[in-house]
């Protein structure tokens, strides 16, 4: 079941429609409930090579609808510990949980200042009622 | 560029069902309701509507009209009687594709051909130009609504007697009047039903008030994928041939039609490349226009709602076009796995269980 609209305040948010969140040191991404709709039923996550350095705003990964290819930004710097595997075999785990079991990647920061470049939830908010 | 999208008699309710409404081909038509794979579930399971009203109705009338299509069109008409209906080619000097499209014989002397939406204009152009005395060649697209109502339970949800594939009635659905076709684009049971355009919105509720899920064009084109039927445009071009597109069943040889001599001299010959069907072996997803590193590119891909799997069809040297070849797919710069299979991809008695 695809989950209701939502932008939790624990997670920070890049323009590109990427999640943050901030656990013990390390840090988890993932893509907005606003970036899932716009694609619809996800069918493909492409990840990131093993060990590979994320930089803010570049793409480490592809997701994929039926009708779309659309990159994965990240929205801060680090380096990645660990891949989902439970959205690479079954990606439509994003549309049912996008901000808990859908989250895509682990990481290390190596630039924990660069969060305050990102918006926090309300401000996100109004950001997707203008797209 | 600013453009003005058509849109069909449908609209409004396309847009009260929450439907997204995208462009194609000049309209703005609904790609999903609920989302492209429960609708594309929804007609290989039970029964789903698309609104098709998009595509063009061309009339041809005149005692000559017989005379005029057996000249352009591929298929051999003399092969159907009053009532039937058949696939067929609009082809060019060169053997190339202008459209592919189905006539329908209404009469000995008045045939109706319903083509692509993006062709309508180019096709209608065509035919005017190759006119004879004594037959008349009509766009009444206008006039028109196209639904299609697909699916093993479509006949019986619709209150219909079975009847055989291709055939055509004058008929009514809950007092509403249409032709009812037993045509379609899915692989699956179903009707087409050319209604008034005035009637559409009344026959579209009566549709989806028997239980057809309304259905966008998404799933119109990953269920069309899965059975192999090519689209004008991808898979099928004024630049590629019926021989090679494998399309050979379609084209009546024996008789004279705009650019046999060249159809046939390809099918003695042997075609350099063929349309073939694939399924990923690796997990990705082609798209159309993708590389084979064999040779040839992908025309179109998608991913396979029933088999969960990336599949295509592509262009590829007729060597490498048989079922069981691998083929190495370029994937925006990554090299993903693929099998050649024979058509369809997805077949009834493949399903699960």
């Amino acid at each position: 079941m695809p989950a209701p609209e939502s932008y939790p305040n624990d997670v920070r948010y890049h323009r590109e429609h990427d999640w943050v969140r901030i656990e013990d040191g390390e840090a988890v991404f993932g893509i907005t409930w606003f970036a899932q709709d716009r694609l619809g039923e996800l069918v493909h996550f492409e990840p990131p090579g093993d060990g590979i350095s994320l930089s803010k705003d570049a793409s480490y990964g592809e997701v994929e609808s039926v009708k779309a290819v659309s990159d994965v930004i990240a929205p801060l710097s680090g380096d990645l510990l660990e891949v989902n595997q439970k959205v690479v075999d079954a990606p439509e785990t994003i549309n049912d949980d996008p901000y808990g079991e859908g989250w895509l990647v682990r990481v290390t920061l190596t630039d924990p200042t660069e969060l305050e470049a990102l918006m926090d939830a309300a401000e996100y908010e109004r950001f997707v009622a203008d797209q | 560029m600013e453009t003005t999208l058509l849109r069909t008699p449908l609209y409004e309710r396309h847009v009260a069902l929450g439907a997204r409404m995208v462009p194609f081909a000049g309209w703005e038509m609904p790609v999903q309701y609920e989302g492209v794979i429960p609708e594309h579930r929804a007609v290989r399971n039970d029964c789903g509507a698309f609104d098709v009203s998009h595509m063009g109705e061309l009339e041809v009338e005149g005692p000559r009209a017989h005379e005029l299509l057996q000249g352009l069109l591929a298929n051999d008409l003399d092969r159907i009687e009053l009532g039937q209906a058949q696939y067929t080619l609009l082809t060019n000097e060169r053997g190339g594709i202008l459209d592919d499209l189905i006539a329908y014989r209404l009469s000995e002397f008045h045939y109706l051909l319903i083509v692509n939406a993006s062709n309508r204009e180019g096709d209608f152009r065509w035919l005017k130009e190759h006119e004879i005395p004594g037959s008349d060649v009509r766009d009444i697209s206008d006039e028109y609504a196209l639904i299609a109502v697909q699916g093993p339970n479509s006949l019986e949800r619709l209150g219909l007697e079975q009847a055989p594939a291709f055939s055509f009635a004058e008929g009514t659905i809950d007092a509403v009047e249409c032709m009812i076709a037993r045509t379609g684009y899915t692989g699956e049971v179903g009707v087409e039903l050319l209604v008034m355009a005035e009637d559409a919105g009344k026959l579209w509720d009566r549709v989806l008030a028997r239980g057809a899920v309304p259905c966008g064009l998404g799933a119109r084109d990953t269920l069309r994928l899965e059975v192999c039927y090519p689209l004008h445009g991808n898979d099928i071009t004024p630049e590629t041939d019926a021989i090679s597109a494998g399309l050979g069943w379609v084209c009546a040889l024996d008789k004279e039609f705009t650019g046999v001599e060249r159809l046939r001299a390809i099918k003695k010959a042997g075609p350099e490349q063929r349309l073939c069907a694939f399924v990923m072996e690796d997990r990705a997803i082609p798209r159309q226009g993708m590389r084979i590193l064999q040779g040839g590119e992908v025309t179109s891909g998608s991913h396979s709602p029933m088999l969960d799997r990336g599949i295509g069809l592509a262009y590829v040297p007729a060597a490498a076009a048989a079922p069981d070849t691998e083929l190495t797919i370029d994937v925006r710069g990554r090299e993903r796995r693929a099998r050649v299979v024979k058509k369809p991809i997805y077949k009834r008695d493949d399903k699960e269980g």
